[in-house]
């Protein structure tokens, strides 16, 4: 099956001009549906396969390149459309065909009657296709084509009803904001590719990896290209600066919230900063760069969270949290800590969106979190998976979220300092906290709308089935990878997986484990405790004694004022950058130096030539054929005249 | 082998088309339109013969022709092809018959005028293209103004008389230089050869040995001409008044290839005749190409009209072009001459795509539209996938030439710094804000259209006919490149050598 690796690409690829082109036609949903989600299945199915086959050979030889044909090949650049099966690729393949395939099926309910049922799936599957080929290439050039291949289905997405407002404008503007802030990210990472080209002469994954890992080259240069590929995965993982994507990402409907606004897209920048560990692990000051943006993202986003109203908004500024966790354990060398986490989230995220989607779906489209309450009797199924993804993330053990932020919690105490710690298990306690004023605020205390308008409901089977494996995972995923203290000598399993992809990065890196056991445990201890803590404190403030939200939030108006309006990021861009170049390029650039200068010069000079002229007026006719004929006469005239005075 | 009659045939095709067509009927506008198209495609059939018979690996000129034409001033009919012109070639024979099936309901007067200058434009179109000789191209060169005068001042907007006029005067004033360096230069020949000679294969060899500050005088004559047509910053404000006013087939064309002889020139001619001083020019050119990629994009950015906006993205887009010819690595070349052929397929989509509502609504107001991917679906994707192609999305073809002129440039060691790179580069986020921002206010958005302008109707089959062939290449070039970038390899190669070891001879 490793060898039949490329299907898992070209399935998707097929279901999208299957709906694409005949979607319209066919109209029957059930068919549309389970072509775009039977072809995800299957890819599925083959990459299980393919793990297990890859599980068979011995962990020297877990690597196998599936190559098609050659794509790009000038000069010395050669880069095809080739597919690379190891332990990462699978592991990422894994997550994004399984919950890929679970988000599909319950598309076939969420977007059960939308017009635009075929185009939806159409536009999810080609998605898929695209982020199979950024996970699975093995040069930068195709994992750079899956790169924006996801960021246009996003772009296509989120505008997907582009016909609705949001928030002041509409989707599309959403969808072009995301797709643009995507692109400044991706200018950066092309100028990584170029500076990688440079250096070691190639674009392939294998030969990049082995010459970076051989060959000695100043720390300056793998710090360009370090700075310049995170710049990318900033874009696409939405982290500070290039974040402000993201929460208007919300647009799009839930199914896709979930599949590429949580559970996998935006984390590729996670996968890319893995891939390409070994130059990460050259450039230090980079490492540190990646770890503190991480941190601060993870921080800051979860303070916004706490106050937003939009059900979605709070889970995509968790989102944009979390994914500052991932990059946390990037930048402190817990490469494979990170992925995990990846992992964990893709199960919990997706199913807290899927929640929110069954939510929203029942409550007929309403998203603001005010206007629910109650809902545990009328969603039962709903209520309780959700739930166990609000502790999941919020670390409680033995969920999955409790392993994966816990380790790299840790790491960045062993590694990187206490205050690393610090600061991420305190975006910990606040991540608790604004999960579960969620979960009070829509399924506990009274109902908040107006019951004779509203009727609210469970969704059908196809929903929550999905929800309800979801919840299996979030509950189950985290023990593939139980950390050594527990574990005893098998140790991590997730971790023994994946170490032949991190090792030369960690051989570099040189870290050296003198922390003691204790040590860990105590810090586990603490963040468990804290979160538990904040779970209860939320219940308090929202369920048994309201006013002290409302109390907190008059008190310290500003404070809420700033974060409810997310630090005014948007506004800032909108006035620094935005507006300035639009302004310039109208007036400065079009207006004045094309209209008035180069024109006003040709114009200028044609004009003078005419006054000069004016005597010798008669013969301009103004008819070109004229013009042409005397030209020639007069080109001929000069050609005999240069030939006989030689 | 110097007798090969191929390409005499393909410029004859076109040529006895347009004079055939003289004699017909002026009423018969049908059969005008079913004649002028079945010639373009007998010289689109022919040019794949030719591409078929054409052999990549031998970098020299093939299917050349050549007898004596004025033997007096020893002027020859010499034509032939290398890698470099058989793409162009391929693009102008393949874009013609698009563009008169485009016109079948834009052009309603003087179909057989209109007809008669589209075959005539080819034949100079592809004159340029295949001349070996100076003079030869030159006349093609000049020749192939006349044809485009007349269609942008006949069938072209409201202003297209000033539009004409200063199409005509700004391409004109940069030829004369170029007919002054043309003749200096056959006379300079006349030393080392011992006769007159516009013969370019000689003058390749004469060329190199001309004095420095003479060559860069002789660079200058040829590049401001060649500069012009591109068009190249700060020269291109002729291009959008030419755009906006044109027809739609003249748009096409303008863009699709007329542009490209520019381009073209600057390769055939100024690199190789000229190696000296292309070097030494190369970083100003470089960073007058590099404005046009940030500043075209950037006045795109703030357009209200449709075709002006595209207008606008081709001086953004040939600034790629430029940046590549002039970085002179093997990928930037190879990027620059297939960017050339992308620009044509993504802008000629564009310009087509315009074209369409324009004939239906006469207006191209952005401000006019919104939400039409409601009434106008197939339209819709039609114009998603041209808007893609034109900013560089990987899987299509923009992004093989822009990718390859990218990283081409940045290991330059002619222009030796990455800052061209990256200033470049940024156009890639400039060009997603442009089309996108278009795109958006044009076709998503609730639906409101103008009320004068009645009521939009999706693309019929005519139109789906010219636009897929187009789209198919656009996919071609993106996802399998190999088949295109193999017939510019041999001779990019041999245009670098040729300038580097030409100017290292010199300098050592």
């Amino acid at each position: 099956m490793i060898q039949l690796i490329y299907l898992t690409v070209l399935l998707p690829l097929a279901g999208f001009l299957i709906n694409g082109i005949f979607g319209s036609k066919i109209k029957n949903e059930k068919i549309i549906g389970w072509i775009g989600s039977g072809t995800i299945g299957l890819s599925f199915l083959i990459v299980i396969a393919a793990f297990f086959e890859t599980l068979a050979f011995p962990v020297e030889q877990r690597q196998h390149i599936v190559t098609l044909f050659n794509w790009l090949s000038v000069g010395s650049l050669n880069v095809s459309i080739a597919y690379q099966v190891d332990q990462l690729s699978l592991t990422m393949a894994l997550i994004v065909t399984g919950v890929g395939f679970i988000i599909h099926v319950y598309s076939i309910g969420y977007m059960h009657g939308d017009k635009g049922f075929w185009r939806f799936f159409a536009y999810l599957n080609l998605f898929i296709f695209a982020m199979m080929n950024l996970i699975l290439a093995d040069n930068f050039v195709l994992l750079f084509l899956g790169w924006e291949g996801v960021g246009l289905c996003s772009y296509l997405l989120i505008g997907f009803w582009y016909d609705r407002k949001f928030e002041k404008s509409t989707t599309s503007d959403a969808a072009k904001k995301a797709f643009i802030v995507n692109r400044i990210g991706d200018f950066g990472f092309l100028l990584g590719m170029f500076l990688i080209f440079l250096t070691f002469n190639s674009l392939n994954f294998n030969e990049v990896f082995t010459r970076a890992n051989a060959l000695n080259i100043s720390t300056t240069v793998y710090s360009f290209i370090a700075i310049f590929l995170f710049i990318g995965a900033t874009g696409k993982s939405a982290q500070i600066p290039l974040f402000v994507w993201l929460p208007d990402a919300m647009a799009g409907p839930t199914p896709v919230s979930a599949l590429i606004h949580a559970a996998t897209m935006v984390t590729a920048g996670v996968y890319m900063v893995a891939r390409c560990s070994i130059i990460f692990a050259s450039a230090p000051a980079i490492m540190t760069v990646v770890a503190v943006i991480g941190l601060v993202t993870a921080l800051f986003a979860a303070t916004i969270g706490l106050v937003q109203n939009d059900i979605k908004k709070v889970l995509a500024y968790s989102t944009v949290s979390q994914l500052g966790y991932m990059f946390l354990a990037m930048g402190v060398g817990a490469f494979s800590a990170g992925i995990f986490h990846v992992m964990t989230h893709a199960f919990f995220k997706a199913l807290l969106f899927l929640g929110a989607g069954s939510v929203i779906h029942g409550m007929h489209d309403q998203q603001d979190i005010q206007k629910y309450g109650g809902l545990k009797k009328y969603m039962p199924t709903t209520y309780k998976t959700f739930l166990v993804a609000a502790i999941a993330i919020s670390g409680i053990p033995p969920l999955a979220g409790f392993f994966s932020k816990d380790e790299i919690l840790w790491s960045a105490y062993a590694n990187a300092g206490f205050i690393y710690w610090f600061i991420g298990v305190i975006t910990a306690l606040l991540t608790a906290f604004y999960m579960f004023r969620l979960v009070n605020l829509t399924f506990e205390g009274k109902h908040r709308f107006d019951v004779h308008h509203i009727h609210p409901h469970e969704s059908p089977s196809l929903m929550t089935i999905p929800l309800i494996v979801l919840a299996v995972l979030s509950v189950l995923g985290g023990f593939i990878g139980i950390p050594e203290i527990f574990s005893g000598e098998h140790g991590n399993n997730f971790h023994s997986w994946l170490a032949p992809i991190f090792s030369n990065a960690q051989i570099r890196l040189a870290q050296y484990g003198s922390h003691t056991h204790f040590e860990e445990i105590l810090l586990m201890v603490l963040s468990v405790v804290g979160a538990a803590g904040s779970i209860f404190f939320a219940r308090y403030v929202y369920l048994k004694n309201q006013k002290v939200a409302e109390h907190t939030a008059s008190k310290f108006k500003g404070i809420y004022k700033i974060l409810f309006n997310k630090y005014y990021i948007d506004e800032a861009y909108d006035k620094a950058i935005v507006q300035p170049i639009f302004k310039t390029s109208e007036s400065l650039l079009w207006k004045i130096t094309d209209v008035k200068l180069i024109d006003g010069l040709v114009n200028g000079t044609a004009s003078l030539i005419e006054l000069v002229s004016g005597k010798v007026r008669k013969i301009q006719t103004g008819v070109a054929q004229t013009y042409a004929v005397v030209m020639m006469l007069g080109i001929v005239a000069a050609l005999f005249w240069i030939i006989y005075s030689l | 082998m110097e007798n090969n009659l191929l390409l005499t045939y393909l410029l004859l095709i076109p040529l006895v088309g347009a004079l055939l067509l003289l004699s017909f009927s002026k009423e018969k506008e049908s059969s005008i339109r079913y004649f002028g198209l079945i010639f373009s495609l007998a010289s689109f059939v022919l040019s794949l013969v030719i591409y078929f018979k054409f052999d990549p690996m031998n970098a020299g000129f093939q299917f050349t022709q050549k007898f004596i034409w004025v033997e007096k001033l020893n002027v020859s009919y010499f034509v032939g092809v290398d890698g470099l012109s058989l793409v162009l070639v391929l693009l102008t024979t393949f874009l013609t018959p698009l563009t008169l099936l485009s016109s079948w309901k834009g052009i309603q007067k003087n179909v057989k005028e209109f007809t008669f200058f589209m075959l005539m434009l080819e034949v100079g179109m592809l004159g340029v293209f295949v001349s070996l000789d100076l003079f030869l191209f030159y006349i093609f060169w000049e020749a192939m103004l006349i044809p485009m005068y007349f269609i942008i001042g006949i069938w072209g907007g409201p202003k297209r008389i000033y539009a004409s006029v200063k199409f005509f005067i700004y391409t004109m004033f940069g030829s004369l230089l170029m007919l002054v360096a043309i003749i200096w230069l056959a006379v300079y020949a006349s030393g080392p050869l011992g006769v007159f000679s516009t013969n370019l294969l000689d003058l390749y060899q004469v060329g190199p040995t001309i004095a420095k500050q003479i060559q860069y005088l002789m660079f200058a004559a040829f590049a401001f001409s060649f500069a012009i047509k591109v068009p190249l910053f700060p020269l291109h404000t002729w291009l959008p008044d030419a755009h906006v006013e044109a027809p739609t087939a003249g748009s096409v064309i303008l863009a699709g290839v007329l542009l490209k002889m520019g381009t073209y020139g600057l390769i055939r001619f100024c690199l190789p005749l000229f190696p000296q001083a292309a070097i030494a020019f190369a970083p100003y050119i470089s960073t007058l190409a590099i404005i046009g990629i940030i500043y075209g994009a950037l006045v795109a950015m703030v357009q209200t009209d449709m075709k002006k906006l595209v207008a606008y993205s081709s001086v953004s887009h040939l600034g790629f072009v430029v940046l590549g010819i002039f970085a002179m690595t093997q990928q930037s070349m190879q990027g620059a001459i297939i960017q050339m052929v992308n620009h044509g397929l993504s802008t000629g989509a564009l310009f087509l795509l315009v074209g369409i509502v324009y004939e239906r609504t006469h207006s191209r107001e952005i401000s006019d539209y919104g939400g039409i991917a409601k009434v106008v679906p197939l339209f819709s994707v039609a114009f998603m996938i041209a808007s893609l192609s034109s900013i560089g999305l990987p899987g299509l073809n923009g992004f093989i030439g822009e990718f390859l002129i990218l990283i081409g440039s940045f290991k330059s060691e002619v222009l030796n710094s990455w800052w061209f790179t990256v200033f470049a580069a940024s156009g890639v986020i400039f060009a997603a804000v442009y089309m996108l921002w278009m795109y958006q206010r044009v076709v998503f958005g609730e639906y409101h259209l103008s009320e004068k302008l009645g009521h939009l109707t999706d693309l019929n089959t005519r139109e789906m006919i010219v636009l897929i062939p187009i789209f198919v290449f656009i996919v071609w070039i993106g996802v399998y490149p190999g088949t295109f970038l193999k017939l510019t390899d041999a001779v990019s190669a041999s245009i670098i050598h040729q300038v580097t070891t030409a100017s290292s001879v010199l300098v050592k």
